[in-house]
């Protein structure tokens, strides 16, 4: 059983502008985005000791350090992937913390993925890598991308819960009527109608455009340190409850075709069965949630595994508008990575932040625990965040 | 509107492995060979050295009847390489004897392709490489 429950917290997070076009380097970013997380916190950035981010991060942990002036990492990887390793960093950085190895642990992830190389391309395969095997099945088929590849798993996930373009459709306006609201969100001011969703270009079946995350440019980054310290810092401690990743067998990249269930569910469901084990919560102490959203149907499963509904009654829950806020469980009041940005949901992490703290633009009454997931259909990773009570 | 049945030029292909091997001189003998597990008699796609199940190995090659249903489906309308006309379907097909494989459902209208209906493959020569590839049967 894990033990570093409310052992750590996050201290301060700090973030850039979202945008299409940054203008600046990635380095730049990240180093924006942890200068301000440092200041947010009230450390000074040279205690830095540790640094954990994301493998598809391309900041070198010894430069973001460099660039901030911290004096020596004890602790510094990376946890796989991009989305699907959201939350894995701050699980990281708590056991680093936890265990003494380090005392102040730097999560960041910056990028320029809409101006500098857009995940939304075709990947391409070349070296015979362990991905590119599979690839080699996936993408000679015409699945080049994470919406082809996921669309796959989301068209038998209708089929099976009898959920409809118009149920994804729900999601996707909650989502920018969220954003709507929020002024650091690229999508700030403009919601959309019904109409308009149906209306927009189908990238591939079922996932509409306005199905689809933004690519964007931007940083965010959180301090994590020893949830003793952080009560003696400048902001509210928010402790890290529970953290977990999962990869239960039968797991691929966005393709996990070969099993007999291919609804992206299961890996969230891993981390979910860890998380409640471990803090000792279950899904009805969660004030509110962040789930992650690359593709806004996902949404639904992503609801389903970690226990917010029975499977195949998300489109339900989310049509008798639980999830806005003023329900019983606001989803991603940011306007999630559909409305606010796609920072590979190190943006999410910063809303919870907000919400834990009270000083989130959708605010959500009385926040004591929110749920934080990464991404479905891959190796993912959770978090839930708790008031310091 | 080709539907993918014809070969398109510089469509990309894969590249035979001595694993794979047997899979794709399969297709261009118009047969569809898949590994199966000599210990449990799991049937493993995509080729792999042991079975992913119980980890015997080697694992033994057998012909499929390239028979089955469509068990997923997407229809893309952004073409991700130029050597594909869009809209065009790939589709998880399952094979009757219980096992998945990702494919292009050929010559059908997209917009008339859902989860539960029979195909049976059939052999797109691409040149180099020979794929199996599935149609609607009744
Ligand atoms: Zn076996």
């Amino acid at each position: 059983m894990a033990n570093f429950s409310k052992k750590a917290a996050i201290a301060g997070y700090g973030a850039t502008e979202f945008s299409k076009n940054s203008g600046r380097s990635e380095l730049k970013l990240a180093t924006e985005a942890a200068l301000a997380a440092c200041a947010d916190a009230g450390i000074n950035p040279s205690e830095v000791d540790g640094i954990s981010t994301y493998t598809m991060d391309n900041n070198n942990e010894q430069e973001v350090a460099r660039a901030i002036g911290s004096k020596e990492l004890k602790f510094f990887g990376q946890t796989s992937g991009g989305g699907g390793g959201a939350c894995a960093p701050l699980m990281q950085a708590a056991m680093a913390v936890a265990t003494g190895v380090a005392e102040t642990v730097l999560c960041y992830r910056a990028m320029n993925e809409r101006s500098e190389y857009r995940f939304g391309q075709p990947i391409q395969a070349q070296m015979p890598t362990s991905d590119n095997l599979i690839f080699a099945y996936h993408g000679f088929q015409g699945l080049m991308t994470a919406a082809a590849l996921l669309a796959v798993s989301m068209r038998r996930y209708m089929h099976e819960s009898g959920a409809t373009q118009d149920d994804f459709c729900n999601y996707a306006m909650v989502a920018r009527k969220h954003a709507a609201r929020n002024p650091n969100a690229f999508f700030y001011g403009k919601p959309i109608t019904r109409e308009e969703y149906h209306a927009s270009r189908m990238i591939a079946d079922p996932f509409h455009l306005l199905d689809c995350c933004q690519e964007s440019d931007g940083a965010c980054a959180v301090i994590v340190t020893t949830a003793e310290r952080a009560r003696d810092l400048r902001q509210p401690a928010v402790l890290i409850n529970a953290a977990a990743q999962g990869s239960p067998w039968g797991t691929m990249g966005l393709g996990a075709y070969y099993k007999q269930d291919i609804v992206p569910r299961d890996e969230c469901a891993a981390a979910a069965r860890q998380l409640w084990a471990t803090s000792g919560l279950s899904p009805k102490d969660m004030q509110m949630a962040i789930i992650y959203d690359h593709f806004g149907p996902t949404v639904l499963p992503g609801l389903e595994a970690y226990g917010f509904c029975e499977y195949g009654e998300a489109k339900d829950f989310i049509k008798d508008g639980n999830i806005e806020v003023g329900g019983t469980l606001p989803v991603n009041t940011n306007g999630g990575q559909l409305g606010e940005a796609y920072i590979h949901g190190m943006n999410g992490v910063c809303e919870a932040v907000r919400q834990i703290r009270g000083t989130a633009i959708n605010q959500v009454a009385d926040v004591e625990n929110v749920l934080v997931t990464a991404g479905s259909g891959v190796p993912t990773s959770a978090v839930v965040l708790s008031r310091d009570v | 509107m080709s539907y993918v049945s014809a070969p398109a030029e510089g469509r990309p292909l894969p590249v035979p492995t001595e694993l794979s091997a047997p899979h794709w001189d399969g297709a261009r003998e118009g047969r569809l060979m898949v590994q199966q597990c000599p210990v449990c008699e799991a049937y493993v796609f995509i080729p792999r050295r042991a079975c992913p199940q119980c980890l015997a190995e080697p694992l033994e090659w057998v012909e499929s009847s390239g028979k089955g249903t469509i068990y997923s489906y997407t229809i893309i309308h952004r073409p991700p390489h130029p050597a594909f006309e869009p809209p065009f379907c790939a589709a998880i097909i399952a094979l009757e004897e219980g096992w998945h494989m990702l494919s292009n459902v050929v010559g059908t209208d997209p917009a008339t392709i859902a989860v539960g209906q029979a195909v049976a493959v059939e052999f797109l020569d691409c040149g180099e490489v020979t794929l199996p590839v599935f149609r609607r049967v009744n």
